[in-house]
């Protein structure tokens, strides 16, 4: 089986592999890279739980391919701490108990993520219409929305420019 | 979920892409926002031996109004339709639509291009072009022709595209003075597919009544389809109450739901009737200048 040569920036690191073009970038992450933290769900797209940023924008990487991410900027939940501190959201999730069992954490992370770079001061509606790609079957989702108010307060007040953790 | 195997191709432009499509005729599939394929090759429900990925093909992006209407390119994603202020202005039905495909992650990746191609019976545009009266660019190395949207959806799954063409581009036309469109989906949770969706572009004429009507529906047949005897009956009928649930059950008297996972036949029936209805309520008040 011929495989390709794929180059991903990923967390700001320059990374690559040589893949078969039908591996999932889910399983590039975690299975080539080593960056578990991207969980695989329900495998069928609905669930949100592989969710990581791809040029910024929202994605769902179990749908995705190893070799469409070629020449890209990934960002997955391991590059959302700085400098050994908690982005304002993984914080966010830890004081208003946000998670549970924790499967679903770093999907809907990375999706909060990208909703308060569209909407930095997003409505409740909004951010329920935000998360709605990202199940949760521990938590009821109401500490998550409490979780996203909370980041997007401490953001705006930190007057960033971006949500996204490291940069792409 | 593993995908079979296959090779991978990213062409420069749409016209080493198309020469490649036309070479492995058959064997090979377009991946674009990849939000219907990859799924099918994860499930091993598609087994071609070469995806030719449009990722770096230009002129297929463009959100275009002009005098005749709206030109949409193949690759456009639901979001950017979503978040058009001219569609959102001028052609809301395709704002509704594009605002309930999915969820935010579907949304940002997927393609009305794709969408069409891979014509899911349960899919959201393919009920909107047909009651838009939309038509679709087919383009190979021979060319270009013109599907309207209502020929184009032929069964579970298929389409009147060729297996080696690309579909480039939406042409939706304009509705002018009086029009309105509005589109209605029911789904069982958020990001769902429909249970019953329904899709509504008219125009009143200068008495109020209804001059012209599209009506397209999904997820209650093999293929979304045009309600063409709900059209019939509401052509040159006043917009009320009354006309409204009478072309309702018009519609769903022409589906042809299957009891699955979203619920018995008679409750999709009974959906079809009632996003019908609604679409009609919103088509006509915008038609009358609300939102």
């Amino acid at each position: 089986m011929t495989t390709q040569h794929v180059t991903v920036t990923v967390n700001g690191e320059a990374r690559e592999a040589d893949v078969e073009p039908r591996l999932l970038l889910v399983h590039l992450l975690r299975d080539v890279f080593g960056l578990t933290g991207t969980h695989v769900g329900c495998d069928t797209s609905h669930c949100g739980a592989c969710t990581i940023l791809v040029d910024g924008t929202s994605m769902k990487s179990c749908t995705m391919l190893a070799v469409q991410a070629d020449g890209r900027s990934i960002t997955t939940i391991e590059g959302m701490a700085a400098d050994g501190k908690l982005h304002p959201l993984q914080q966010a999730f830890w004081d208003n108990h946000g998670l549970q069992c924790g499967f679903c954490t770093p999907g809907m992370i990375m999706e909060a993520s990208w909703l308060l770079a569209q909407h930095p001061e997003p409505s409740e509606h909004e951010i329920r219409e935000g998360i709605s790609g990202n199940l949760c079957r521990c938590t009821g989702y109401v500490n998550i929305v409490k979780a996203i108010q909370q980041a997007a307060g401490e953001l705006q007040s930190q007057g960033s420019a971006t949500s996204a953790g490291s940069p792409s | 979920m593993i995908p079979p195997q296959f090779d991978y191709v990213r062409p420069a432009d749409v016209e080493e892409a198309l020469r490649i499509l036309r070479e492995r005729e058959g064997e090979a599939k377009v991946l674009a926002g990849g939000f219907s394929l990859i799924p099918l090759l994860k499930l091993r429900l598609a087994r071609p031996s070469l995806l030719v990925d449009l990722r770096d093909v230009g002129g297929l992006d463009g959100i275009v109004e002009g005098d005749g209407g709206l030109t949409i390119g193949g690759r456009v994603t639901h979001r950017r339709i979503a978040q058009d202020p001219v569609i959102r202005a001028r052609f809301p039905l395709l704002h509704d639509a594009a605002s309930v495909i999915g969820d935010p992650q579907v949304r940002n990746w997927g393609t009305i291009g794709g969408s069409c191609a891979h014509a899911d019976p349960s899919a959201d545009w393919p009920a909107v072009l047909i009651a838009a009266r939309a038509a679709i660019v087919c383009r190979s190395v021979d060319g270009e022709r013109t599907v309207l949207a209502r020929e184009f959806f032929l069964d579970t799954f298929t389409t009147a595209i060729r297996p080696d063409e690309i579909l480039t581009e939406v042409r939706v036309p304009a509705g002018g003075p009086g029009s309105g469109g509005a589109y209605e989906k029911t789904e069982r949770k958020a990001g769902d597919f429909a249970t019953a969706g329904a899709a509504v572009q008219l125009r009143l004429g200068p008495a109020g009544d209804i001059a012209e009507v599209g009506i397209g529906l999904t997820a209650v047949a093999e293929a979304a389809f045009a309600a063409t005897d709900a059209e019939a009956a509401l052509q040159g009928a006043g917009p009320s109450e009354e006309s409204f649930r009478r072309a309702g059950a018009t519609a769903a008297a022409q589906s042809r739901p299957v009891a699955d996972s979203h619920g018995p036949a008679e409750y999709k029936r009974a959906m079809a009737a009632e996003m019908t209805v609604r679409a009609l309520r919103r088509a006509v008040a915008r038609a009358r200048g609300g939102a």
